[in-house]
């Protein structure tokens, strides 16, 4: 299995159930799509490491992720468009042939431009949606990104670029729900920590006795132990 | 009729406003509708995921669900309109600078936009002859009446959007600060931003929407053709949510909990939200307030029936300004979005349109009345008065 397959069986794997479908029929009427069916796979020889992609995300932590994952791949010319203040006098300046925004950022808007056609375009942009890429389009704003195509590249040529931004993406939101989790888990620590100490004063406790009757208590009342905890802390604010 | 939970997406501006008192305040639930109110931070997003489905429906510009329905510039996803959430809302905001220019070299009142657009045309003019740099202005997206009526007002007075000026896509809460910082010499967008520039001290309002056209559709409640077919009882539901909400949004006794709840979405101050609903806006840092009755409509006059002849008013506009050709089919396609059938088969009455409708249902402030089955003729009256070629391109 190639790394471009790896990554397009993780983005599937991720996809959440939606309507693509519909989306899919749709999308059918549009003219001038090429040759690939909707089945084909990306081809890990078809990748060609002169493309220039710009990157546009305001978390510079996910861009460098992404960034590494592209260099990793081979592409060598990826560069990361920072400060989204006139953005398109930056891509123009740029000149890339593959743009990746994040959908938190409201400068997507701005890049919407760009189907327009004005007199400081170089070269025609197309958004990365074809009836084709129902899945991958579906898999990218599920992760968060957005991909647009400069000057008629045949899409086949950034199937594994996007197929490599959204599992960067998926990897980048599981790491920030750890981190979240672990923030969580930290804090629920710190509940216990201060009720244990409560039971202690008011009740003579030691810290095992203090510990092992709220574990009771969460027991018989089917609760978590840091909902007990909180109800201590809580009751204790009540009695001062 | 369970769907479980609705997704509708928004974008944070007071033209939400019968989108978020219906949820806010109670009127979904009471139609037994549980709604999560997802907050969006550009068009693009709400278009997207209301056309993949992640949303069952969402507060749009009117002119993205008729592009969209045509498959202008994106894929052709079949929208529907069965109820407007707001009429007009936006105005032109320009820089000190700019303002002082423009009085500078306006014949007679600088508010009246016939004046303005003249005084553009010569500011415009001076910039050429000094070979500076052209004056840019912020809109917020191609398919907006924000960039429609911006281009509307420079036509009147002459000027090529395309050739005499930038326009500049620029989301709304990044417009007061290139204002601030000289990015842009003005911006035409909906509140609370205008506001927010004013009270800033960088901006002065120069032209309410209405001023430019008096009765325009901004903001619709949108949903997919599909997903509106198969759940004709959710939707009908929504839609009198919708209506009792915007009813209930432009009572004068309920200003109070209206701006606290919309200023709550939007983390503005609910003063700045009140200003807009009341159409009593200050427009200079000065303190001098214009007040408009129309500045924005949410339910009454029949604001919030879709009206066909919009969307053909916005056909028109996408035509005028080269983002599509011109064809019957479209023209009928187009008008098939705003669909006042289903707002009458949820609602069950058509609402007076009241008094101040003007007669061609749009009312330019300049330019021939608009008839949706005459744009051939409309356009050819601006491009004969302003002889050049269509620039824009579409590309696909």
């Amino acid at each position: 299995m190639t790394k471009a397959q790896e990554c397009l069986a993780f983005a599937c794997t991720v996809r959440v159930s939606g309507e693509p479908p519909e989306f899919f029929a749709l999308a059918e009427t549009r003219k001038g799509s090429d040759s690939s069916g909707p089945g084909s796979q990306p081809q890990g020889g078809s990748r060609d490491s002169s493309l220039k992609i710009a990157i546009v995300d305001e978390s510079p932590i996910r861009a460098a992720i992404l960034e590494d994952g592209l260099r990793e791949a081979g592409f060598t010319q990826v560069e990361r468009i920072a400060e989204t203040h006139n953005l398109l006098a930056r891509v123009y300046a740029m000149d890339p042939d593959v743009i990746l925004i994040d959908l938190e950022s409201p400068s997507r808007d701005m890049l919407e431009q760009m189907f327009q056609m004005s007199r400081a375009v170089k070269r025609p942009v197309a958004m990365f949606v074809d009836q084709s890429d129902t899945a991958s389009i579906q898999a990218a704003v599920d992760a968060g990104v957005s991909a647009y195509i400069v000057g008629g590249l045949k899409k086949e040529r950034i199937t594994s670029i996007l197929d490599l931004c959204i599992s960067r993406f998926n990897a980048f939101s599981r790491l920030q729900t750890e981190l979240d989790r672990a923030k969580d888990a930290l804090d629920e620590r710190k509940v216990i920590d201060r009720a244990k100490g409560v039971l202690m004063k008011a009740k003579k406790f030691s810290e095992e006795e203090a510990y092992a009757l709220m574990r009771k208590t969460a027991m018989n009342e089917n609760k978590k132990i840091v909902d007990i905890a909180q109800s201590v802390l809580t009751a204790a604010e009540m009695f001062k | 009729m369970s769907t479980g939970k609705l997704r509708i997406g928004y974008i944070p501006l007071v033209d939400a406003a019968a989108l978020i008192v219906a949820v806010d305040l109670g009127f979904t639930a009471a139609e037994n509708l549980e709604v999560e109110l997802v907050r969006e931070v550009s068009w693009s997003n709400v278009r997207d995921k209301l056309n993949l489905g992640l949303f069952d429906a969402a507060h749009l510009l009117a002119p993205v669900a008729v592009s969209s329905s045509l498959g202008i510039g994106h894929v052709r996803v079949p929208i529907v309109v069965p109820f407007n959430l707001g009429l007009n809302g936006n105005a032109i905001t320009v820089s000190p600078r700019l303002f002082a220019a423009l009085s500078g070299l306006a014949d007679g009142d600088i508010a009246d936009p016939k004046v303005s657009a003249v005084a553009l045309a010569r500011v415009v003019a001076e910039c050429k002859s000094r070979n500076a740099e052209p004056l840019t202005f912020g809109m917020t997206f191609p398919f907006s009446h924000h960039n429609y009526q911006l281009r509307y007002w420079m036509g009147a007075g002459g000027i090529d959007p395309d050739e005499d000026v930038r326009l500049v896509v620029l989301p709304p809460p990044y417009m007061v600060e290139s204002l601030t910082n000289g990015h842009v010499d003005g911006f035409c967008v909906g509140a609370p931003w205008n506001s927010v520039a004013v009270d800033a001290g960088i901006g002065r309002i120069l032209h309410f929407g209405c001023e430019i056209q008096a009765r325009v559709t901004e903001k619709v409640f949108a949903a997919r053709e599909r997903w509106a077919t198969e759940h004709p009882d959710v939707l009908a539901a929504f839609v009198r949510a919708l209506a009792a909400a915007a009813t209930f949004a432009e009572q004068p006794a309920n200003l109070a909990a209206v701006s606290a709840a919309i200023a709550t979405r939007l983390t503005v101050d609910s003063e700045v939200v009140g200003r807009a609903i009341t159409g009593n806006l200050k427009v200079a840092a000065d303190g001098l307030v214009r007040a408009d009755d129309r500045y924005l409509m949410i339910g009454r006059n029949g604001a919030a029936r879709p009206d066909p002849v919009q969307a053909a008013w916005i056909y028109a506009q996408i035509v005028r300004w080269g983002q599509a050709p011109l064809s019957d089919e479209s023209l009928a396609l187009a008008q098939a979005v705003f669909r006042p059938d289903l707002y009458d088969a949820a609602v069950g009455v058509s609402p007076p349109l009241g008094p101040g409708r003007p007669a061609d249902g749009i009312g330019g402030f300049i330019g021939p009345d608009f008839t949706a089955t005459e744009i051939a003729g409309y356009i050819a009256f601006w491009r004969d008065k302003q002889p050049g070629r269509p620039r824009l391109l579409l590309v696909r």
